[in-house]
């Protein structure tokens, strides 16, 4: 199968190299880490986490919404995702692999990672979170790798996958579900402890993830000519729409309860993150950046001249995508620990190692999904 | 007779989950009730309207950093500090200063509150940090933290400092007789307990000269600290979390 | 026939390179030199037979570590009926030097060197005899 991933063009080496290059540099950061410690980034000890982990929280979201493409074809026999579920699998096992590497560059003692497997504590959510990412990664690993095996040898997909796939849906829901839960239960910051952070988790997984399967779809109708069909990629966008809708509900329900109950250390947090807090504004452009891409993007995708057919579909995704990239991982993983528990604002600002490191971890979750996506191209061109 | 490569697959996957299985069963934390008879739960007082550190006094933090080697990092974002001073007014934000406008200025020493239901425990995914029930101490093992600070996200005061970097050329006298940390481990007070089992009172108790600091059983009603709490009106940092602080400050 | 040289001579190089550290020291006629420790002077024995502590003293530090750390054990009685600090520090190196027994031995044998010093401190310098 791998054959399929070592045979290409020009331009598929070019950007292979690219992602080499980059994951050699990001490498190079991480060892500077590993000598110098944490402090090479600019995370702080009111701000103990930041990029890494908000990579991790968004790129969960991303993994968990393979579940979107899954369950309509093998709970309700939409046939239509034929051609779109291995490519929801592979890209959840690229996905999953990424925000384990997250995890472990954010470890102040990596070589010690085992030490939650061997000492189990049920009663943390980050215990459940390894167990249930492990899980996912095995379940999408095992199902990916055995389906696009039957392709290559023109066989059917033997029964005993079946379980699996079916495991996989709400083992989906749960990995993001237990990932809100890291944040949720926290009654030490008010901005996380919401019983509507798993919903909104999961409402804007369900439109990041789509959004990125769309725009990694059109990419390969451009390169390979691999096309699951008008009708899948309609109903996807479908999916992105209502599901970022929502998202957008829920956030604006967050802002209600903070704002009319005005409890300081409710609306602080807000106040941080879209007006500024203390002198402290950094990552407000990015908030408002965010918001505007969103109404950008859903005005796009329910406006009468645009939202039948396909013209503003690459544009709608990108824009949800990054939205949401902004929202749900810096907005919410620095809003929340800003201010502190004792009210401080602290300036956070991520470094260059940092984001080598983060970019380093990208082009790999990137150079995983283009060599699975060759291989599946591959193998189901001969078939 | 013989069997299939699809037998012999399922076998060897039942045993190796059933291994797995049993590491895990034997692994478990078994939760410790030893000393549960002694019943004693370790509390301190702070009678901050004593406390000097406004005018340069710092005895308790010098002690307990002289005595557990607590690092001087000069990027104060990422500092590490185990007792340290605060506002009354950044500690107690809602409390009206109406009632007292002397109090809202004055200075006040923090440590970690040795919770008796602490959320920093709740959350740490190896044991690493826990709370020691025969006398209510919330441990720190430095062998065992890996590092991700759960811990200092869970916990509602910010008593918890993270070594970014390795902290032994910030410290300026290494004490002998207590470790120094590396970098990549949380750590914050540990109510001296390496003191406590010698039968000796925390650092910053002992080095306090205004008395400003009281340490007791808070479970002994004839104690120091009871009959102090008896006869002062004290309050706790957010007690509404329902974590059970065992830091009083005496108003 | 010139291939099937080249491949046997490939094998016969890569088995020589790939058995070196066995016959090396033969070759070079050397003998093995183990470190010349120091050992301690006022004390006559240590905590357990020195075969026990050759065979596993790393397991009675971290059996002493976790009963001290977790369970608040600082106290040990040995199999020679004495009581110890559990205590790397005042018990361990009061008697031996970690750079003239603990690292000789360890860097010796390129057995990795021990997290144990990112922490824990050494008291002050033994003077012992040098075996």
């Amino acid at each position: 199968m791998i054959e399929n991933a070592l045979a290409g063009n020009r331009k598929y080496w070019l950007w292979i190299s690219a992602l080499l290059v980059l994951i050699v540099i990001g490498a190079l950061f991480y060892m500077r880490q590993l000598t110098y410690g944490l402090g090479v980034t600019g995370l702080s000890r009111d701000v103990t986490w930041g990029l890494y982990i908000s990579q991790f929280t968004f790129f969960v979201g991303v993994a968990a919404s393979a579940v979107m493409v899954v369950l309509p074809y093998y709970l309700h026999d939409y046939k239509q995702f034929g051609k779109i579920t291995i490519l929801g699998e592979l890209l959840a096992v690229a996905a999953v692999t990424m925000c384990m590497l997250f995890i472990f560059v954010d470890m102040g003692q990596p070589a010690r990672v085992m030490n939650v497997l061997l000492h189990p504590t049920p009663h943390s959510m980050m215990f459940w979170d390894m167990v249930s990412l492990s899980g996912y990664l095995l379940l999408n690993g095992v199902v990916a790798f055995t389906t696009l095996s039957s392709d290559r040898k023109g066989v059917a997909t033997p029964h005993w996958v079946k379980p699996f796939i079916y495991l996989s849906i709400p083992w989906a829901v749960s990995i993001h579900t237990v990932t809100a839960f890291l944040y949720s239960g926290l009654a030490a910051r008010p901005f996380w402890m919401t019983a509507v952070l798993a919903p909104r988790f999961l409402a804007s997984a369900f439109a990041s993830g789509p959004a990125l399967l769309i725009l990694l779809i059109l990419v390969l109708r451009r390169t390979t000519g691999y096309d699951p069909g008008a009708a899948a990629l309609g109903k996807l966008k479908t999916i992105m729409t209502y599901a970022a809708t929502i998202s957008v509900f829920f956030v604006l329900m967050e802002l209600f309860t903070a704002f009319y109950s005005g409890i300081p250390e409710h609306r602080e947090h807000f106040e941080f993150l879209y007006a500024g807090l203390d002198g402290q504004s950094g990552l407000v452009p990015w908030m408002w950046v965010s918001v505007i891409l969103m109404v950008a993007a859903l005005s796009m995708l329910y406006s009468p001249r645009t939202r039948v057919g396909n013209q503003v579909l690459a544009a709608s995704c990108v824009c949800i995508f990054i939205s949401l990239w902004i929202e749900k991982g810096m907005g919410l993983i620095v809003g929340g620990l800003v201010p502190s528990a004792l009210g401080s604002v602290a300036k956070y600002q991520p470094t260059m190692p940092e984001w080598g490191i983060v970019i380093g971890i990208w082009a790999i979750g990137s150079l995983m999904v283009t060599v699975f996506y060759k291989i599946t191209v591959g193998v189901r061109s001969i078939s | 007779m013989t069997i299939t490569r699809k037998q012999f697959l399922m076998f060897a996957a039942a045993s190796l989950a059933g291994a797995a299985g049993a590491k895990v069963v034997s692994g478990a934390e078994v939760v410790r009730e030893i000393g549960k008879k002694d019943g004693k739960r370790w509390a301190m007082a702070v009678d901050f309207q004593k406390c000097r550190w406004d005018q340069g006094c710092n005895q308790c933090s010098a002690a307990c950093n002289r005595t557990h080697n607590v690092p001087n990092l000069p990027n104060k974002a990422q500092e590490v500090k185990w007792i340290w001073k605060e506002k009354y007014q950044t500690v107690f934000r809602q409390e009206s200063d109406v009632v007292n406008p002397t109090l809202t200025s004055h200075p006040l020493s923090l440590l970690c509150n040795h919770c008796s239901k602490p959320a920093c425990t709740k959350v740490c995914p190896t044991g690493a940090t826990w709370k020691r029930e025969e006398d209510g101490v919330v441990m720190m093992d430095w062998h065992r933290c890996i590092g991700c600070r759960y811990c200092m996200a869970a916990c509602p005061y910010g008593s918890r400092s993270f070594n970014f970097v390795d902290p032994r050329p910030y410290v300026a006298n290494v004490n002998p007789e207590f470790p120094t940390r590396t970098r990549g481990v949380v750590e914050k007070c540990n109510f001296c307990e390496e003191r406590l089992a010698k039968g000796q009172i925390p650092a910053c108790v002992e080095n306090c000269s205004e008395r400003a600091l009281t340490f007791g059983d808070q479970n002994d009603a004839n104690s120091d600290l009871r009959r102090l709490l008896a006869s002062r009106y004290a309050i706790q940092r957010q007690p509404e979390l329902g974590t059970g602080p065992a830091i009083y400050y005496l108003i | 026939m010139r291939e099937r040289i080249l491949i046997f001579g490939g094998i016969a190089i890569f088995l020589v390179l790939f058995t070196y550290p066995a016959w090396h020291a033969k070759a070079a006629s050397t003998r093995a030199n183990p470190p010349k420790l120091q050992l301690p002077v006022d004390a006559k024995e240590c905590v357990a037979p020195i075969s026990s502590m050759r065979a596993a003293h790393m397991q009675l530090l971290v059996d002493w570590r976790e009963n001290a750390v977790r369970n608040g054990v600082r106290r040990v009685h040995a199999s020679n009926g004495k009581g110890y600090d559990a205590s790397l520090t005042r018990t361990c190196l009061g008697c031996h030097s970690r750079s003239e027994f603990c690292d000789k031995c360890h860097s010796y044998s390129g057995v990795s060197t021990p997290s144990c010093w990112q922490c824990h401190n050494e008291s002050k310098p033994v003077s012992g005899r040098v075996q």
